[in-house]
């Protein structure tokens, strides 16, 4: 077995007028052999990278880098079609957020760049949900009316909607949902 | 007894013309053989004599091809002339990560144009990782009166043209179910091909389609995948909504893109009731949405979710769904490289607490540990298949920096009856060492960036009794480890190797030392990264195969 090994090193060159090619027309030049060695990290190099980089050096490490990997992670390709993906760029079209109300056995889905202002938005809640939200009012929230709108941050926190300047709750928003007026006094500028 | 009986007796065993006693007359052979389901079994019957090879190759019904170049669907015709089944697989599992090039092979069409000849009373036909043309789905619609049942999984080719063909002509329609396929959206027209009132459907799946209409006038349902739904229903087809599934008390399995479903969820509750399998997995939902749906349905006893439910919605898992027997979190963006989206360890580790019975894992996360894995199969040490993808390549425990050895270690010293394993991560040869030393019921084997030599591979490839599927991508396993393997590759079905170590010349080799093997070996470059594969794959035991073959030469064999 170990003397056939001595196929790769010298008889390739010999072999090449016969040799059996599988590879795509125009490609005669390369030996498909040779094609992974200069990719390919070696195992300790593998090894090595991994134990010393920190998280946010994995970018570094070594060839192939994250975004060549072919088929990695094994997630097959249909999946990415499937849905809509969370992260949208800045110019693409729409920031649709999940709305709910409690008590209603619905959601909403809304998409907050059409609207320009904050009155704009709470006056289509109003109409969508059949309620009254009334207005917000920098000291006491949505104090008068039922109803309180609140929203989930990047953070993950939850907030009053009209707490922030408008353009930055439409880039931070994930989902809204309208409290009922006294669960909401909890929240509310401090 | 008397001696001339026993004479006759004698005469009768000593005869050297005569088959091994065969009491049976053809018809209670058959009789007996039609009872025999397992292909397996039949192979064995198969194999007895030759009255048992004919009476069993009249009594099979379902014929099973693992792969569709093992054989010409001629030959099957002849030798099975009663098959109302088939069963029939192409590509390798690879091509579903796209490292297969296209116009690899695996076509249907001519199979189903030697079926259309030699059966014509075919009722079922189930694919997986076939080509699959229009053209051939309305030769299907048109060529078997009595068809009843069609299953495509992960094939690719066809539009829903093709499906419009199948609605509108198999009147017998009990079963269409189409999965994870690369296939041509063009409009939910389709659907519409459906007669009004379809009652003898029941199975219906096409969660991979976009489409904005739902059938749901098919009472008998008992799986129902739906299409994407963007747009609001109004009241009124709210109702229609409810007033449908209200119908279905038959339900077991949903499936779909359940974000606009989801919107109406009070409409699905009834039908939740008896539902043992839910697929999430194209519905970005958050961990209190996922609650609530779960306390409607404590059957579940399989569960598919993408990983936006984050820890706290597997916790609720754990919490609600006792009878749990599977798991698969999906990540909802694979190219993400923040380690804090996701699921991480301790949500698989709240569902090992909860779900005692789990015995399937599928787990994409960004974070894990050692000790994390060992707790998991201490609480569930039935699993029989555990596939666990670290997303990072190479990753080691977070916690420790150390490989993943002992991780796995612990799955198969502890999980006696594993017989699938995916494995990921930072691992050294030590993992293949307790792969092949404990996994005594390991029957595939899914390896990537790992390893630290070809002693890794020779580990497994001399231990692993029942190995018949290994499939690695990215290791320094050479030409040394896939030429120790060829005793092993007599009993097993396939081997994929890419972007590993091993040569042309190498794979050669393992073609004059074995020639039943059939042995591909390509190189292509086929995205515009320009990651160039060398690919090593085999099927074992099979014959020359068709001429479609792909790569574009001849194959060893």
């Amino acid at each position: 077995m170990e003397s056939s090994l001595s196929y790769e090193s010298g008889h390739d060159l010999n072999l090449k007028a016969t040799e059996l090619r599988l590879g795509l027309p125009g490609t005669a030049d390369e030996a498909p052999e040779k094609q992974f060695f200069p990719t390919k990290r070696t195992s300790s190099e593998m090894i090595n990278s991994a134990l010393d980089s920190d998280n946010a050096d994995r970018e570094t490490c070594a060839p192939p880098a994250k975004a060549q990997v072919v088929g990695w992670p094994p997630v097959q390709s249909y999946r990415k079609n499937c849905f809509q993906p969370k992260k949208a760029e800045p110019d693409s079209s729409g920031n649709f957020v999940k709305v709910s109300m409690d008590g209603a056995p619905y959601l909403r889905k809304i998409d907050l760049k059409v609207y320009n202002s904050y009155s704009d938005l709470l006056k289509a809640l109003e109409t969508m949900f059949k309620c009254t939200i009334g207005v917000y009012s920098e000291g006491e929230g949505y104090n008068g009316s039922d109803h309180a709108p609140t929203y989930e941050d990047k953070d993950g926190d939850w907030m009053l909607v009209g707490d922030v300047p408008w353009e930055m709750f439409v880039n931070s928003c994930k989902r809204m949902r309208i409290m009922k007026g006294s669960d909401a006094k909890g929240l509310g500028c401090l | 007894m008397d001696p001339k009986r026993m004479r006759k007796l004698g005469e009768l065993l000593d005869s050297s013309e005569s088959t091994p006693l065969s009491p049976f007359p053809d018809e209670v052979l058959e009789a007996v053989l039609s009872l025999v389901k397992s292909h397996k079994d039949r192979s064995s019957v198969s194999l007895v004599c030759k009255d048992w090879y004919n009476a069993e190759r009249y009594t099979r019904s379902h014929v099973f091809i693992g792969n569709c170049y093992s054989v010409s669907p001629d030959i099957v015709g002849w030798r099975f002339p009663r098959i109302r089944s088939v069963t029939l697989k192409g590509k390798p599992r690879f091509s579903d990560f796209n490292l297969v090039p296209e116009n690899w092979g695996a076509d249907v069409h001519h199979w189903l144009v030697v079926f259309s000849r030699v059966y014509p009373f075919l009722e079922e036909l189930r694919l997986k990782r076939m080509t699959v043309t229009d053209e051939s789905l309305e030769l299907l619609a048109n060529s078997f009166p009595n068809f009843k049942a069609l299953s495509l999984l992960s094939c690719d080719g066809f539009s829903t043209n093709g499906l419009a063909a199948i609605a509108s002509h198999c009147k017998n329609l009990t079963e269409l179910d189409i999965q994870e396929n690369g296939m041509e959206d063009k409009g939910g027209g389709w659907l519409s091909c459906f007669p009004e009132d379809f009652k003898s459907l029941e199975v219906l799946n096409f969660a991979s389609l976009h489409s904005n209409r739902l059938l749901l006038r098919a009472p008998q349902l008992t799986e129902l995948g739906t299409g994407n739904f963007q747009q609001e229903l109004t009241m009124h087809q709210f109702a229609d909504l409810q007033f449908a599934f209200s119908k279905c008390k038959n339900l077991q399995s949903l499936s779909g893109l359940w974000e606009a479903l989801f919107l109406y969820l009070p409409a699905i509750y009834p039908a939740c009731g008896s539902l043992t399998f839910l697929n999430l997995s194209c519905a970005t939902l958050e961990s209190d949405e996922l609650a609530m749906l779960l306390s409607y349905c404590p059957n579940l006893r399989r569960l598919w979710v993408l990983d936006t439910v984050k820890d706290k919605g597997l916790e609720g898992v754990g919490s609600t769904c006792p009878l749990l027997e599977e798991l698969r979190v999906f990540p909802e963006d694979p190219q993400d490289l923040d380690i804090n989206h996701g699921v991480t360890e301790s949500g698989l580790i709240s569902v090992s607490r909860g779900c005692r019975k789990l015995i399937y894992v599928l787990y994409f996360c960004r974070k894990m540990t050692n000790a994390a894995v060992a707790t998991v199969v201490q609480n569930c040490p039935d699993f029989t298949h555990f596939r666990l993808c670290i997303m990072n390549p190479g990753q080691p425990d977070y916690l420790t920096n150390e490989p993943f050895d002992e991780a796995f270690g612990a799955v198969v010293k502890t999980c006696s009856k594993l017989q699938r394993l995916s494995v990921s991560g930072l691992l050294t040869d030590l993992t293949f060492e307790y792969i092949g030393k404990y996994a005594k019921n390991l029957e595939i084997l899914s390896v990537a960036f790992a390893g630290s030599s070809d002693w890794g591979m020779e580990c497994v490839l001399g231990g692993c009794p029942k190995l018949r599927k290994l499939e690695i991508r990215d290791c320094p396993f050479g030409n040394v480890a896939l030429l120790s393997g060829l005793e092993k590759y007599e009993s097993m079905r396939s081997l994929w190797m890419s972007a590993c170590n091993v040569t042309l010349n190498g794979c050669k080799l393992l073609a004059t030392k074995m020639p039943r093997l059939n042995v591909e070996k390509g190189c292509s470059s086929f995205c515009s990264h320009i990651v160039k594969m060398n690919i090593c794959w085999f099927h074992i035991r099979h014959r020359k195969p068709l001429k479609d073959v792909g790569f574009g030469c001849d194959s060893n064999n």
